[in-house]
């Protein structure tokens, strides 16, 4: 598939950095992002906030049969990771011995490539884990 | 119903008159009596390069000028175009709507199945890092494993099951009876999930009449089946922002509201299609829907309880896994299984007594659950 570079651009604070969300009403964090706290609705005020960039393995899957554009990585981890202050995403796990991909395992994030659309195509960049 | 599988001769709209014929025939009316028609399909545009379906199926069946709409919600696109027919009606806008789902998949290659398929998930935060469908399951598995202690042998009991299931509905893509050691050993997809722990690539279509209760009682005394109850909810796209992994709350809320239309409780139910695009789904369906305790269906399903005529009959179709998932048709295919069941119209895999039957029809990892609760019409 390919991808319009505004695409990849317009999340770069987010997969760049781990910037999501808090809302100041009831305190919960959130990311991705919400434009509109489930919680409180009209009533949230959302603000941009770091994430924690540590966490710990929540669940894991070594993935075989790869989508197009991580072929070539088959086969590698990806995760839900669960960061430091009980927020999760999904992300992959590199640079780590296998036996350390374990529900509970510490991670922290690391700035990788995520994917090339091919060799004139955007090159996507972001949050990847890896086992500490 | 089309029968589902590999259909090469057959195009989209071969599948959809195929299977809106047989349907017709079925309730033996005309087709002039329908007053709208409600269709499910996923991912046509993908698949088949086909948008605007709704005008598709009514063209095609020869119903044109009356209004055809589709439905989508990912793989339970069939389920929600049943109860967008069932709410028709229940509004006192119409009293017969025909209701399809359709699916063809296998005009394009696996690699764009997958893409179009990944599309029930959340792409901007999960698939674009290169999560897969089965890897999103695969990590509800993980964790299932994690919290109750459910084993791999556990999920593949469901795959196995499903499959001698199939051997007895002519309509399924697959009539061929697997092992518990041919699902461990086949390849792994992503892990703990192995190819045969997953659902095919599957075309297919199926059809149904509505008619308001009244109207059905009279015309068809002892074939209608009635629809007892009809509920749907929603749950986040992406798995990461749910609450829990090991249970789909789309799932439990629905269930919640079928049962209290319904006034049954989930001993009251004979036999359920649930919606087992992976193995872990049939699982946690069957403890979402309160057929066993949390953490209790790996067991339940390893120990037989599942299979045709125990405890509960679930799948009698054959599945998702066995008899096929054209991913817009399957809720609707769920709803023709149910109907032939409480009809006794279910050779070889008929369920003793069948008084009421659920579906439960799942989009993507859960962020959409229809479900209905039928019962048999009254026999003199
Ligand atoms: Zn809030």
């Amino acid at each position: 598939m390919r991808h319009a570079l505004p695409l990849i651009w317009r999340k770069s604070l987010e997969r760049y950095r781990l910037i999501g969300c808090s809302c100041e009403n009831c305190g919960t964090d959130y990311f991705p992002p919400r434009k509109v706290c489930p919680k409180c609705r009209r009533k949230g005020k959302i603000a941009p906030k770091q994430m924690p960039t540590e966490g710990k393995v929540y669940s894991y899957s070594l993935v075989h049969a790869a989508p197009s554009g991580f072929e070539f990585e088959a086969p590698y981890h990806v995760a839900i990771v669960e960061l430091a202050n009980g927020v999760r995403l999904l992300t992959q796990i590199v640079d780590s011995d296998a036996a350390k991909v374990k529900i509970g395992a510490p991670v922290k994030m690391v700035f990788r490539k995520i994917f090339e659309d091919d060799c004139e195509g955007v090159i996507a960049y972001g949050y990847k884990f890896k086992a500490v | 119903m089309t029968k589902f599988g590999e259909h090469w001769e057959a195009s989209f709209r071969e599948m959809v008159v195929e299977a809106g014929a047989k349907a017709i025939a079925d309730a033996g009316i005309e087709g002039r009596e329908l007053q709208a028609v409600y269709g499910g399909s996923m991912a046509s545009g993908r698949l088949i390069s086909q948008e605007h379906i709704g005008a598709l199926i009514a063209d095609q069946m020869g119903l044109a000028p009356i209004p055809s709409t589709r439905c989508e919600a990912a793989c339970a696109s069939g389920g929600v175009a049943f109860r967008e027919g069932y709410l028709s009606i229940a509004s006192g806008a119409y009293d017969v709507v025909a209701v399809g789902g359709v699916e063809k998949m296998t005009d394009v290659s696996a690699e764009d199945v997958a893409i179009a398929l990944g599309g029930a998930g959340d792409q901007e935060w999960e698939l674009f890092n290169g999560a897969t469908f089965p890897a999103i399951y695969a990590l509800m598995a993980r964790r299932h494993m994690k919290e109750y202690g459910t084993t791999e042998e556990q999920m593949a009991a469901c795959a196995v099951k499903n499959h001698a299931n199939a051997m007895h509905n002519p309509y399924a893509q697959y009539h061929k009876a697997i092992t518990i050691e041919d699902v461990m050993k086949s390849g792994y997809i992503s892990e703990p999930l192995k190819l045969l722990d997953c659902s095919p690539i599957t075309d297919g279509a199926a059809a149904v009449i509505l008619c308001a209760t009244e109207k059905a009682k009279k015309l068809y005394p002892e074939k209608a089946v009635e629809v007892l109850a009809s509920s749907q909810a929603s749950d986040t796209l992406a798995l990461a922002s749910r609450q829990s992994m090991t249970a789909m709350n789309a799932t439990a809320v629905a269930a919640q509201q079928a049962f209290a239309q319904a006034k049954l409780a989930p001993k009251d139910i004979q036999l359920a299609e649930v919606h087992d695009c992976f193995t872990i789904a049939e699982i946690m369906a069957i403890e979402d829907l309160g057929f066993f305790k949390k953490g209790a269906g790996g067991k339940a399903a390893a120990d037989g309880e599942t299979a045709l005529n125990a405890k509960i009959s679930v799948n009698t179709s054959g599945g998702l896994k066995a008899c096929g998932h054209p991913v817009g048709a399957t809720g609707v295919k769920q709803v023709v299984e149910a109907c032939w069941q409480l009809r006794g119209e279910a050779k070889g895999r008929q369920v003793d007594d069948a008084e009421h039957a659920l579906t439960q029809n799942v989009g993507g990892s859960g962020a959409t659950c229809v479900m209905h609760i039928f019962k048999r019409a009254d026999r003199k």
